[in-house]
């Protein structure tokens, strides 16, 4: 009788819930929720007066309103008292977001992003790049976080969250390990011929038969995958300060490689950048609690 | 307050419904009383096989693809059994709608209908400029059964830059064509139906670009989602003198609409132009636009190129210039005979047709695009990154660069005009959205 292999899942990336212990959110007067329903990860923002005071940040699943649903008791379940009916306004954004059946209302994950990228890196940001895990997105924004231009590149998972978890997958090393280990190389090798993940995967695999070196083929890959990404932000032009979001920027093989490309530094977080749309949702939907009560 | 046009639909409407409802009909019911049917691209020169008869029914390819993408589940079964035949996803869009028709055998009406059995065609007559054209009806043939094809190789460059050897090029293979057909047909072949239709021809295509160039108007007289239905006949069946008349019908009644300032639209606040073919299986983009923002689309160099007249590229081809091309009799033409015929049909297309100068380089796709905008005075443009054609592909990404350059706000979202498989919808109403908040425009239903 043949065994069962255990099949491990190299792309699995570890999932998060946080909550500042050091609040009471009892002392607030506004209590804000943003949702960003991607298509891979869902981040549920919880905000008390405009101050981050817990989020989850988990996979998405087949279902929309399941995964949205999980992420919000998630969240509440680890603060504990908090119940739905004490959060004042949600706001639902992401892939998504006409999803959220509970949500207030959506706002497009752009506009979100902008703001949210001005909360985690200071009004100086002009730029951000947002990596998420099924698209890209180049966001040009002013000094409040409002959206003057973007570019979107869907379709495709060259530097994206998928493309990435393909890789991990192929070369059987888990998801946070592949891009400091593609920076144990003294030089990149030249890049992969294609920024298609498809096709990559099929020159990763020639290249494996070659015996080349993982950390060397993972160079090769981020190094292809990095030089689209440039590609988009040059479209919408560079200008500091840049930041970058989503889940791909925690990936330091492609930050390192994308910011030598641009020979610009990419700021750092203070927050956990893959909130930034979430971040954004509930600050939009604290401005639209006040201003229903003003009415 | 925003300013209230009046608005008022269109008294040829209907007619314009009724031409391409009943030539999809004609078509297929042209065996019936011993009829000629051909098939080829909307592109091919349509005029040529009117001298077989005033019974010969075209059928053109891409408005066909277009009808079958627009219903969508009889577009699935006909891209699935398409590539179940092995044929690519990347192919030409209307090419696998099309193929995948005669390979489940069966048609499809103006209405929906569909009918048991493709009808094909006494031959497939078509012209080559992109890398597909040929190709397609070469495989249509073989996949009918071994119909004959004639393809004619148009590519000789942009406009402004023709000349008489590249002229007699293609009049040499329109002449050829002529004994072709006669020869698959037995039929003989009359000139005095060729230079009716090619006076036709003619009639229609500048026609077009008359009503288009009344869109520069504020507000808008019409607006693109109708005019995709306005411009069909053109693509069906321009050659017919019937259609000449119809348009010559829509270029009165636009006038008198610009006249009594009756718009499209009754919210105009935001003029933007596109600049591909659309996803046909989700026009509703344009009505959101409408409804929600108060934008009114006044065309795109598709909408007006692909079969309008234009003068296009000046002689020294530093200007793009968006003014209707002359017609023979304009032009202080007469054309008497089969060789003043094709001879015209060959120049005033290959001169006039801003669909076969762009491919050439995108510098001349840049300055069209530009030109227009400035034009139509439009406020920004939203590109349809298309990756259902090949041709009309080239170069978008450079013009969107150029134009931002150039300080006009441009949209991308990406989609296929004909296979509803790649249109994502939470996808682009998120780019339009986003878009429009980073102009400052406010959705009308939240205000
Ligand atoms: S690829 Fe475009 S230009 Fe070529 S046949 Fe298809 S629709 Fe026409």
């Amino acid at each position: 009788m043949a065994e069962a292999v255990e099949q491990k899942e190299y792309w699995r990336w570890p999932e998060t819930i946080w909550v500042d212990e050091s609040k009471n959110w009892h002392d607030a007067e506004v209590i804000s929720c943003g949702i960003d329903l991607g298509s891979v990860s869902t981040q549920t923002v919880i905000m008390t007066d405009g101050e981050l005071y817990a989020y989850s940040n988990l996979r998405t699943g087949s279902s929309s309103l399941d995964s949205t649903e999980r992420a919000l008791n998630a969240v509440l379940e680890k603060i504990g008292d908090m119940k739905r009916e004490d959060i004042h306004y949600i706001v639902g954004t992401g892939y998504g977001r006409v999803s959220i059946p509970f949500a207030n209302k959506t706002i497009t994950e752009i506009a979100c992003h902008g703001r949210g990228a001005v909360y985690i890196y200071g009004n100086t940001v002009r730029t951000i790049l947002d990596m998420g895990g099924q698209d890209l997105k180049a966001i040009k924004v002013d000094s409040r976080g409002k959206v003057v231009n973007f570019l979107m590149n869907d379709k495709c998972a060259a530097g994206t969250g998928r493309g990435i978890e393909v890789m991990a997958d192929l070369l059987s090393i888990p998801i946070t390990e592949v891009g400091p280990l593609s920076l144990k190389v003294d030089e990149d090798p030249e890049p992969v011929s294609t920024t298609c993940v498809v096709f990559a995967k099929s020159e990763v695999l020639g290249l494996m038969r070659k015996g080349w070196p993982k950390e060397k083929i993972l160079a090769a890959f981020f190094r292809a995958m990095a030089s689209r990404v440039v590609e988009l932000l040059e479209r919408v032009g560079v200008e500091p300060d840049f930041a970058i979001t989503g889940g791909i920027s925690k990936n330091v093989g492609m930050v390192k490689r994308i910011e030598k490309m641009l020979g610009v530094k990419a700021l750092e977080p203070k927050i956990d950048p893959q909130t930034a749309g979430a971040i954004g949702a509930a600050l939009f939907g604290r401005a639209l609690y006040i201003k229903s009560q003003k009415k | 307050m925003a300013k209230e046009f009046k608005i008022e639909p269109l008294k040829v409407w209907d007619d314009f419904k009724k031409y391409r409802e009943k030539y999809y009909r004609d078509y297929l019911e042209a065996k019936d009383n011993g009829g000629i049917r051909w098939a080829g691209s909307a592109w091919a020169f349509d005029a040529v096989p009117a001298g077989l008869g005033e019974d010969v029914y075209p059928l053109t390819g891409e408005p066909y693809g277009a009808t079958v993408a627009f219903f969508k589940d009889f577009s699935l079964q006909a891209l699935e059994a398409a590539e179940r035949k092995g044929v690519a996803r990347d192919l030409c869009g209307y090419l696998r709608n099309y193929w995948g028709s005669i390979i489940l055998d069966k048609y499809v009406l103006a209405d929906g209908t569909i009918v048991e059995g493709f009808p094909k065609p006494d031959f497939n007559y078509t012209i080559h400029i992109c890398c597909t054209h040929a190709k397609w009806y070469h495989r249509a043939g073989e996949l009918e059964g071994g119909i004959p094809t004639y393809a004619v190789d148009i590519s000789v460059g942009p406009g402004y830059l023709l000349d008489d050897k590249k002229i007699d090029y293609v009049v040499r293979q329109l002449n050829d064509s002529i004994e072709w057909m006669e020869k698959v047909t037995g039929r003989e072949y009359d000139d005095e139906l060729l230079i009716k239709a090619v006076y036709a021809e003619a009639d229609s295509m500048t026609t077009w670009a008359k009503i288009c160039k009344l869109n520069q108007n504020v507000p808008a007289p019409l607006e693109e989602k109708s005019m995709f239905t306005l411009y069909a006949l053109l693509v069906l069946h321009r050659a017919d003198p019937r259609v000449a008349e119809l348009y010559h019908k829509l270029y009165e009644e636009t006038q008198d609409r610009v006249k009594r300032g009756i718009g499209a639209i009754s919210n105009e606040q935001f003029r933007f132009l596109t600049d591909n073919p659309p996803p046909w299986a989700f026009l509703n983009i344009y009505r959101y636009m409408e409804r929600e923002y108060g934008a009114v689309s006044l065309g795109s160099i598709y909408t007006f190129g692909l079969e309008g007249a234009w003068l296009g590229m000046d002689e020294k081809g530093e200007r793009w210039i968006w003014e209707p091309a002359p017609t023979p009799e304009e032009a202080g033409v007469e054309i008497t005979n089969r060789e003043e015929a094709l001879r015209w049909t060959a120049e005033y297309n290959l001169r006039y047709r801003p669909g076969w100068q762009h491919p050439y380089s995108h510098k001349i796709r840049k300055l069209e695009t530009l030109q227009m905008i400035r034009d139509w005075k439009a406020d920004a443009l939203i590109m349809h990154i298309n990756r259902g054609c090949e041709l009309w592909a080239l170069s978008e990404l450079e013009v969107r660069d150029y134009l931002v350059k150039h300080g006009i706000p441009v949209a991308t979202y990406e989609s296929n005009m004909a296979d509803p498989r790649d249109f994502d919808e939470a996808r682009t109403w998120n780019v339009i959205d986003s878009f429009m908040e980073s102009l400052g425009r406010k959705k009308l239903s939240k205000q």
